[in-house]
């Protein structure tokens, strides 16, 4: 009988390891915050980046897995806050219209919908908070 | 600087391959890629025709494939967006796949034969290469610099080219913008007024064909007041240049409080103008709405999507097409082999949409004018249909193919370029 029995420390840990697993869930930013995203993305964005984030060849780069959109917060930000028009290169291509600046949008909606684009098109990483936003616009405000 | 770049984007394509879900949205260029034709009769090689019509590849995945032209021997000239083994421009020996060499270290759009010449242009420049008897040319590593030194910034930046009869080209330098604001395509920026861009560009410009080196101040500002030109023609029955602009962008983001999303997708038309020397189409500061039939004030001047105001004067264009379909070839038929009624027409390839988004996109077909004396001598119909690789492809934009070039082989058969993969088309008819 009792070799039929799994110890207790053995199913904690199994389930542990379970929970932990579905880390993705649980870093998955809020509802709300991810809607409000959805609603900016559509009316300043979708336009150029398009609904599915891909973009459109020659002009406008795709939002899915890019070094921009999963690299340092800070650069992400700036590039949205400040708009960008030296070119850029993904896989041999570059995009000929310019990313204008959205120093329109508050630090709110900033961080609302960088954070739907870092956690959409196939993306996952780290949420952007208000005050990474505001930290930012600082910068720029100071010439940066 | 051009090695530079290439070795910028050899360490690019190689530190950000991995990274990029999106190569599967990029034209698939197999490496070393080995170009082949297929012809499988009945078909139409995936497009839709009016009877009578029929299609062929001659040949696929090229590359970038912008303009093409076809001399007399039935040889292939097509000028590359993007350098392939270094070279921009292809040629195919007989219209034949099998047979490419390739030439010109600079990539662009414009291409073009005329009196023994074969002119090709860069993003900046237009070139010239003399021909043999044979149509062969002579020299391929010493073009002639015809004109120099005009504005590239990335955007708009298609120099196309046509032809006259009387010594002269023509060529587009669009606006490096959308509507001339301060900050372009930035909410809330204003319009310039004047739009100082206007002085070197958002026009057509006219040089002569045999003076080396010109720079823009040597050429006739030959028209104004036209965003961006991909498509061009001289229209050699009546003598005059047609050209077809590309619509502004944008007003429902610019604008929501005057323009819904589904106004956004239906505005302004792209138009299709007869430019006479000292033409001014209005923009930055009108655009035409095809709904109110009229030339209205562009938001970012005091427009709300009802005043027409300076913009009452402007002319109109000849066929108001649907927005943002891109028509990026225009070529007037003057072959024997069509039947009567595409004799002097216009043909148009739509390179298709992408700021239609959300709505559905559209384009990606070649259409038809017919024309009587220089006018439209009844509706533009579609003419050819396919490019896409059906209805879900179009709508969401993430299409097949994407028409960018129109010629007229020495037989009169049409050929079809496409940019994205490269291929090219040869549509003929038989009664
Ligand atoms: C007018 C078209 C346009 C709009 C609107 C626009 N972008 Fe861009 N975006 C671009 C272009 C073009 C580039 C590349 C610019 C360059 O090459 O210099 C770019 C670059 C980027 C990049 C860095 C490159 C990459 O692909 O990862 C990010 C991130 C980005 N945009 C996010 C956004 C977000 C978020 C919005 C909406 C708030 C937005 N963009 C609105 C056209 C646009």
């Amino acid at each position: 009988m009792r070799r039929r029995l799994i110890p207790v420390n053995v199913v904690i840990a199994s389930l542990l390891f379970i929970l932990l697993s579905l880390e993705p869930d649980q870093i998955k930013p809020p509802k709300a915050v991810m809607d409000r995203g959805e609603t900016i993305y559509a009316k300043e964005c979708l336009g150029c980046h398009q609904a599915d984030g891909l973009g459109v060849q020659g002009l406008n780069p795709p939002l899915a897995k890019t070094k921009w959109v999963l690299g340092p917060r800070a650069q992400m930000i700036h590039i949205v806050l400040k708009g960008l028009t030296d070119p850029i290169e993904i896989d041999g291509d570059t995009y000929n219209n310019p990313m204008p600046p959205h120093l329109h949008l508050n630090d709110q909606e900033i961080s609302d919908v960088l954070t739907y684009v870092r956690n959409s098109f196939g993306n996952n990483a780290k949420p952007i908070t208000p005050a990474d936003v505001k930290k930012v616009r600082a910068a720029i405000a100071k010439g940066k | 600087m051009k090695s530079f770049s290439s070795i910028v984007t050899v360490v690019v394509l190689a530190t950000t391959h991995f990274l990029c879900a999106c190569a599967g949205e990029l034209p698939d260029q197999p490496a070393g890629d080995t170009t082949t034709t297929h012809s499988s009769p009945g078909d139409n090689a995936g497009l839709t025709l009016p009877s009578g019509f029929s299609a062929t590849v001659v040949a696929e995945n090229l590359g970038g494939v912008r303009h093409i032209v076809v001399d007399s021997n039935g040889d292939i000239y097509a000028k590359l967006s993007k350098l392939k083994d270094g070279k921009g421009i292809l040629e195919l020996k007989g219209g034949d796949a099998g047979r490419i060499s390739s030439f010109g270290n600079y990539p662009g759009t414009g291409i073009a034969i005329k009196n023994g010449y074969l002119y090709a242009s860069s993003n900046t420049s237009i070139f010239r290469y003399k021909l043999d008897a044979g149509n062969q040319v002579i020299d391929p590593d010493k073009p002639e610099t015809i004109v120099k030194d005009l504005t590239d910034r990335g955007q708009h930046n298609s120099k196309s080219i046509t032809l006259d009869n009387a010594g002269n080209i023509y060529v587009n330098i669009g606006a490096p913008s959308n509507s001339c604001q301060v900050q372009d395509r930035a909410v809330g920026s204003k319009g310039q007024d004047p739009c100082p861009l206007l002085d070197y560009a958002g026009g057509i410009w006219q040089f002569k064909t045999d003076k080396l080196n010109q720079t823009i101040n040597d050429g006739v500002h030959y028209a104004t007041g036209i965003r961006n030109t991909v498509g061009l023609d001289w229209n050699s029955s009546v003598n005059e240049l047609y050209v077809m602009q590309h619509g502004r962008d944008d007003l429902h983001r610019m604008f929501e409080q005057y323009y819904t999303v589904k106004d956004n997708a239906e505005l302004p038309a792209e138009e299709f103008l007869l430019v006479k020397k000292g033409s001014d189409f209005g923009w930055p500061y009108c655009y035409f709405d095809p709904k109110q039939d009229k030339k209205m004030l562009a938001p970012e001047y005091g427009g709300d999507g009802k005043i027409q105001g300076r913009c009452g004067e402007i002319e109109k264009p000849l066929v108001a097409f649907p927005a943002h379909l891109a028509p990026n070839a225009l070529l007037f038929y003057t072959g024997d082999q069509f039947p009567e009624k595409y004799k002097n027409g216009a043909f148009i390839a739509f390179h298709g949409s992408w700021n239609r988004a959300p709505e559905p996109q559209a384009g990606y077909f070649v259409a038809f004018v017919p024309m009587k004396d220089g006018k439209p001598g009844g509706n533009w119909e579609i003419f050819a249909d396919g490019f896409a690789g059906g209805d879900d492809k179009k709508a969401s934009g993430r299409v097949d193919y994407r028409p960018c070039g129109l010629a007229q082989g020495p037989d009169g058969a049409l050929y079809v370029s496409d940019d994205r993969k490269g291929n090219i088309w040869k549509i003929t008819y038989k009664k």
